[in-house]
């Protein structure tokens, strides 16, 4: 099909019920124009655009309410306090946490899956214990539990995926034994879209004894997260995915694990009584939060929770869903295109692959046109071991995304298979 | 930046399709892997030096259209040449890839169809891969991987 029948197809309306462009005024950045193209920004699986809600609310904060918390009696280091536990609460209710005194702020996902690694599993684990992923992780979620199971001599194994991109969950069944004592699963795939059965893997990982660690990282954007409901031990996201700030992220796991874990990184805040002879520590949240935390973010960060708790959710996943059946279709007719992950349910984040033509070389053709995808091993290189290719080209579409912008990435890869024959 | 056409020349384009030296020297005297953890590109380098001379030069691996085509004119423009005039190329090579001069009239001319990477900073590292490889090679006879990192 060529570029100017996938141009025919912008006359059929797209089925949202929700005013996309009165929404992507809240961007400014989607205005802007990169190598003489209006951008058309789809790599928000790597870091999503923030609305100006979001950044006047960090802004704010530091302009005319910064202050250190938990510090000082003066009163704007109160109202900092406030303004930081207020966003802890937010955060909390943000995932339906039960109390938000387990939610802790963190630096993003991959310290809060550390923290839990250093934490809770070197306390728990013994020579011999398993400890098991998937075969779609995030190096996020693979290089900690390794460096766990280096320490204490546990061993780490994977639950396969399916060509579809799925999990085998048969195959983790069988996994999942008396020596499993940390499943570690991302809620989404942030290279397939797949959205993992958490709740049947926390049921199984239950009734074996072990708990389970879910990385939203790439689900918080997408869908309603409650982790009560999902049976999580542990949930960890990051706030630059979710429309917030870089440099924040949160850990929220169960009371009675928190409390039973040891301090990670030691210092000013997580303490009780210091002295020479011993130090006790603060109880949770504070124990997990040494020194100055990312006030100005965890402020932001709230913001961009409840942004997206005011979006008329129904739409915007109907929104979602369109744009990657639109994109998915469009690019499906490109000569030579594979798309790598098609397990139903799926979140909008379209992988695929183009016959002969590296994703590096498609990503360079593409962001001469103003289109922003990622091209490359997407930090999951057992992933792509598994899938045979050395990587793929990831358009991961945003709630301000539009099927114009489908169109303008199928018109891209169509001037792809020009340049390269 | 400049269009794609600018920077996938023709001669890139027929490299990166029929890489000229894709084999394993299975004598060879040197050889040393080049990765970019960036993307995975992965290739090797094999060398056959004989009375200080390139005697024979070959590639093999997976990666994009730059590296590959880089790592293929490569081995057809140091072969016969001494380590050093090899070594003096990826200078002038790489002077011009990251912009810090045009085509230097000691750099063969055949090299001058990369000097649109210079526009593209992301594939900079794409372009040299094969040469950081080579120059390992040509050093250390070393069999660690270069990194461009």
């Amino acid at each position: 099909m060529s570029a100017a029948g996938a141009r025919a197809e912008v006359v059929t309306p797209a089925p949202v019920g929700f005013d996309v462009a009165r929404l992507r005024h809240e961007f400014p950045i989607l205005r802007s124009h990169v190598n003489g193209h209006p951008l058309v920004y789809l790599d928000n699986a790597a870091t999503a655009q923030k609305p100006r809600s979001v950044v006047e609310a960090e802004a704010d904060f530091t302009l005319l309410g910064n202050a250190n918390v938990h510090r000082g009696v003066h009163t704007l280091s109160q109202r900092a306090t406030q303004a930081y536990d207020d966003a802890r609460a937010t955060l909390a209710r943000f995932i339906n946490a039960p109390d938000p005194a387990e939610l802790i702020f963190t630096a993003g996902t991959t310290a809060s899956l550390n923290l839990v690694a250093q934490s809770h599993g070197r306390t728990v684990l013994t020579p011999g214990d398993e400890i098991l992923l998937t075969e779609m992780e995030h190096h996020s979620n693979i290089v900690p539990w390794q460096l766990l199971a280096g320490q204490v001599g546990a061993v780490v194994r994977a639950i396969p995926v399916t060509d579809a991109g799925a999990l085998d969950l048969a195959a983790a069944a069988r996994l999942i034994g008396p020596r499993t004592r940390i499943v570690a699963v991302a809620h989404v795939s942030n290279v397939l879209g797949t959205v993992n059965p958490v709740a049947e893997l926390a049921g199984l990982a239950h009734a074996a004894g072990a708990v389970v660690v879910v990385d939203g990282a790439q689900a918080v954007p997408h869908l309603p997260v409650d982790v009560q409901a999902l049976g999580a031990d542990f949930y960890v996201a990051s706030g630059h995915k979710m429309y917030g700030p870089t440099g924040v992220g949160f850990l929220w796991g169960r009371r009675a694990l928190l409390e039973a874990m040891p301090p990670w990184l030691g210092g000013g805040g997580m303490i009780q009584q210091v002295s020479f002879d011993g130090t006790t520590y603060a109880p949770v949240p504070a124990r997990f939060e040494a020194g100055t935390p990312p006030i100005s973010q965890a402020i932001g960060m709230a913001a961009a929770a409840r942004w997206l708790q005011a979006l008329p959710w129904a739409e915007v996943e109907a929104h979602e869903r369109d744009l990657l059946d639109y994109a998915t279709a469009l690019v499906s007719r490109v000569p030579g295109v594979r798309v790598v992950g098609t397990a139903p349910g799926k979140v909008s984040v379209l992988s695929f692959v183009l016959d002969g033509i590296h994703p590096h070389d498609v990503g360079t053709v593409l962001d001469t046109r103003g289109v922003a995808v990622r091209a490359s091993h997407h930090c999951a290189q057992p992933l792509m071991r598994r899938l045979k290719t050395p990587g793929t080209v990831r358009a991961s579409f945003a709630v301000y995304n539009t099927r114009a912008e489908a169109e303008a990435l199928a018109e891209g890869l169509h001037e792809v298979r020009k340049v390269f024959g | 930046m400049s269009s794609a056409s600018e920077l996938y020349q023709s001669i890139i384009l027929d490299h990166n399709r029929s890489p000229r030296n894709f084999r394993e020297i299975k004598d060879a005297s040197r050889s040393a892997e080049g990765y970019n953890p960036l993307c995975g590109d992965q290739l090797r380098v094999w060398l056959k030096v004989e009375d200080d001379k390139i005697a024979d030069v070959s590639f093999q691996g997976s990666g994009c259209a730059i590296s590959k085509a880089s790592a293929s004119l490569m081995t057809t423009v140091v072969k016969g040449k001494t380590p050093a005039e090899a070594a003096r190329i990826f200078e002038s090579f790489h002077r011009m890839v990251t912009g810090q001069g045009g085509p230097a009239d000691d750099l063969p001319a055949k090299l001058a169809v990369f000097a649109g990477v210079r526009e593209f900073p992301a594939r900079v590292k794409c372009a040299s891969l094969a040469w950081h490889a080579l120059r390992n090679a040509l050093e250390q006879a070393g069999t660690d991987p270069v990194s461009t990192e």
